[in-house]
């Protein structure tokens, strides 16, 4: 069985960025990132095995923050692919600016010269060098010296042949370009893939990462986040909207809110000057909560009913 | 600490015990890759046994890669991985609350304390238990939830070793014992009289989802228990078996009950995306428009006057369009109710999908599914609204079909898909398999989907075969992996 030490051929190993799990949940909660237990555990054992993550999860649960707040602990630039339908090779990995090189040759040309077999090597070598390299996010992230957090965002956007452009940089970090040969990373950047599960995706990615599920909160941790993140708020008002939202989340909606409509929610209640929430200011307010007409139609009907009767209700089913 | 010693310390038995695990997660349908088995052998290298939550993360992050498995790998991860002493041992929290909660009801300590071992409160009678319950529920209090948990499996659930009887069946005695019915009743009876004079509705609300909460909460740590208990007396391999739920691929839309059916439905979405994709491809892939001169030339500029980079006109898209007959009828009526999901998830993919129902009449369903936003609502309509019973309400495709082609036949066109959803027992009438002809003649593709077993099919009166002759294809279609197998099959 090989551990990540007996990698012969690969990136060199990378000093371990965390001590232990508890290093990594304290200094997540510095950034202000609060993170539940499972989070602290998986990145560490990303840094460690050097493998990627795929975070998946709703939209709007702290997916991309993650990463970010990874990026910020451990002082690394984070660079950023955002993916979408459409992105090829070109956009993702690398290109060549052909339209420089075009011009190189024209301007040669140009100059002229009488030993012209000399001419073209040195031409050609010209083109082909690092300088008519345009390179894109991943490959940036492979050829950094400086320590890097590499982001592909919603990455379920891409179609499935697409995803195989991910699969030899995952694996091996590196990057196969026919006129340079094979480039390899000189140190493991930390990889965040998210997605919000709009489509499976192929067996051959999910292998290469360690997966996380990113799902809403329970009440504790979002009134918790909602203490940190909207300065000035009550207790109380937290508590309300973290219980507020949870019922709602209850509910079979189109779309539940995620928690950053619940902060939004909750900025909007502390502006309006609200100290409590009764049905007439959640029936008010429901629309930053939710987007969807029927969605809004169903919760004000919710609420709008006695507690004992619901209840009741729910019982039988 | 570096993976060897780890592995080191725990040893061969403790690789074996990972093994097994693994071979339990893969009898239950979790596709584990011998990547991801090393995976985790060396993950479980890194993270030390005694932090279990950790340890059940950096598990589940090389296992599970699909988190519709999540439940499935939790209770086989419980059966394993969960406190296996012979003894019950009370953890010292348990303990303490069980102690406080006797305190408070000024009730003589029980025998043998706190310590481990110990069971505090069996002294209890059934009374002070219930009585210790509610306050527990009351309070809130996790710890002395746990604590009644134990005492209600230990008193009512009647576990008794060697006995071959599932864990629903100790779990169904101590909640009949319990009555969780009647004391929500009476929390919110509680509650309400509690209540300041200004509470308003919404307050009252959320105190009634909170005590639901911790019943909840509850209740899961009695199936945890009585799940300890038998892991202790069966040991683990034969109880990773008996406890397993189905994952929801493998859900059969026939005879699943409500809870099965809210899963269905989630996970639906992700597969109408895929057959949006998969019916579309064809007339995307490699579709151009026609040459678009200006803009050639124009991007030709930074080339040198070269038109390297040939600019086109954006393709107009073809709409796939789908034409969706479902039988509703009593023989198919829970996988009826599936498909009317499958038709609104499919109505958020597609352009344009008409949508029909019928059992010996048939009738459109388009305008209920369109433009509304609440799927329950929507079925609720058709089952209500739809005009589908023309003499007895018995299945009678030969009419129907022909009542539709009457109606909508002549709409059907290259562009369409035709999807048929049914049984095929016609109750002996006349098949009328000419139109599923024309049918198939004028469409792009028609497809017969049944739920019923294959080796059910042309038995008694069933006429799939009648039908399906003229299809593309007929595809037995009882749970979600058989779905996913046919739109992958599409062409």
């Amino acid at each position: 069985m090989t551990t990540a030490s007996a990698r012969t051929d690969g990136p060199p190993e990378t000093e371990p960025r965390f001590e232990e799990v508890a290093d990594v949940r304290a200094r997540l909660g510095e950034v202000e990132y609060l993170a539940d237990d499972g989070i602290g555990g998986i990145v560490y054992l990303a840094d460690r095995l050097g493998k990627p993550v795929l975070v998946e999860g709703p939209a709007g649960t702290g997916k991309t923050e993650l990463a970010k707040a990874v990026a910020k602990i451990t002082n690394s630039r984070l660079i950023r692919l955002q993916c979408y339908e459409g992105l090829d090779e070109a956009k993702a990995l690398y290109e060549w600016n052909y339209k420089k090189q075009l011009l190189r040759i024209q301007a040669a040309g140009i100059e002229g010269s009488s030993d012209q077999g000399a001419d073209w090597v040195d031409l050609e070598e010209d083109i082909f060098s690092e300088d008519f390299l345009l390179t894109r996010p991943l490959l940036e992230a492979i050829r950094a010296e400086d320590p890097v957090v590499l982001l592909i965002d919603e990455v379920d956007r891409v179609e499935v042949e697409t995803e195989a452009l991910l699969l030899e940089l995952l694996s091996d970090y590196q990057v196969s370009i026919p006129e340079l040969g094979t480039i390899t990373a000189r140190q493991i950047p930390l990889v965040f893939l998210t997605s919000n599960a709009t489509r499976e995706l192929s067996e051959a990615l999910k292998r290469r990462c360690l997966y996380l599920y990113v799902d809403y909160p329970d009440m504790d941790r979002e009134r918790e986040i909602v203490l940190t993140k909207v300065p000035g708020i009550t207790e109380a008002l937290a508590d309300q909207v973290a219980r507020i939202v949870r019922s709602i989340r209850q509910l079979e909606l189109k779309k539940a809110p995620s928690v950053s409509e619940t902060l939004d929610w909750a900025r909007t209640l502390m502006l309006l000057g609200v100290e409590k929430v009764d049905e007439q200011v959640a029936t008010d307010t429901a629309n930053i909560l939710l987007k969807y007409h029927s969605d809004i139609a169903k919760a004000t009907r919710e609420f709008a009913k006695d507690g004992g009767q619901t209840a009741a209700k729910s019982m039988l089913g | 600490m570096p993976p060897d010693t780890a592995l080191a310390v725990t040893g061969e038995p403790f690789l074996d015990l990972l093994g097994g695990f693994i071979v339990s997660l893969r009898e239950a349908g979790l596709p584990v890759s011998l990547t991801e088995n090393l995976d985790a052998m060396e993950a479980v290298g890194h993270i030390p046994l005694e932090d279990r939550d950790a340890f059940k993360y950096a598990l589940a992050a090389t296992l599970v890669k699909n988190h519709s498995h999540w439940r499935v790998f939790e209770t086989v991860f419980e059966v394993y991985f969960s406190h296996r002493s012979s003894a019950h041992v009370l953890d010292e929290d348990a303990a303490a609350a069980m102690a406080d909660l006797e305190d408070q009801m000024d009730l003589p300590p029980g025998e043998g304390g706190t310590g481990a071992g110990g069971a505090g409160g069996e002294a209890m009678t059934p009374e002070e238990l219930a009585e210790a319950l509610y306050q527990s529920l009351l309070q809130g209090n996790e710890a002395q939830m746990r604590a009644v948990a134990r005492q209600s499996v230990r008193r009512y659930a009647g576990m008794e070793p060697g006995r071959p009887v599932g864990g629903t069946y100790y779990l169904y005695r101590t909640l009949r014992q319990l009555d969780l019915d009647g004391v929500l009743a009476k929390l919110l009876e509680a509650a309400r009289n509690a209540a300041p004079e200004d509470q308003n509705s919404l307050d009252a609300r959320l105190e009634a989802d909170e005590y639901e909460h911790r019943i909840d909460q509850l209740k899961a740590e009695i199936e945890a228990e009585i799940r300890r208990g038998l892991v202790a007396d069966r040991g683990v391999e034969a109880m990773s078996r008996t406890l397993r739920k189905p994952l929801p691929e493998d859900i059969d839309f026939m005879h699943a009950s409500r809870d099965e059916l809210k899963v269905l439905r989630q996970a639906i979405h992700p597969l109408t995306r895929k057959l949006a994709v998969r019916l579309a491809r064809k007339r995307r892939r490699g579709r151009r428009g026609p040459l678009d001169f200006r803009s050639t030339v124009r991007h030709s500029l930074s080339t040198g006057g070269v038109p390297a980079d040939p600019q086109f006109r954006p393709p107009r898209p073809h709409k796939p369009e789908i034409f969706v007959i479902a039988d509703i009828s009593g023989s198919v009526a829970a996988f009826a109710r599936f498909t009317l999901h499958l038709v609104y998830a499919l109505s958020g993919q597609f352009s344009r999908v008409r949508s029909f129902v019928f059992i010996d009449g048939i009738d459109e369903v388009t305008h209920l599914f369109e433009g509304t936003d609440d799927i329950m609502e929507a079925i609720h309509r058709v089952n209500t609204e739809a005009d589908v019973v023309w003499v007895d309400g018995h299945s009678d495709y030969g009419h129907a079909f022909e009542a539709f082609w009457e109606r909508a036949g002549r709409e059907i066109s290259p562009k369409s898909t035709v999807i048929i959803l049914g049984d095929a027992r016609n109750n002996y009438h006349a098949s009328q398999s000419w139109v599923v002809k024309e049918m198939a003649h004028r469409a792009r593709h028609t497809y017969w989907l049944n739920p019923e077993p294959k080796s059910y099919w042309d038995t008694g009166d069933s006429i799939v075969s009648d039908y399906a002759v003229y299809c593309d294809g007929a595809f037995e279609c009882r749970n979600l992996r058989q779905l996913e197998t046919f739109v992958d099959n599409l062409a």
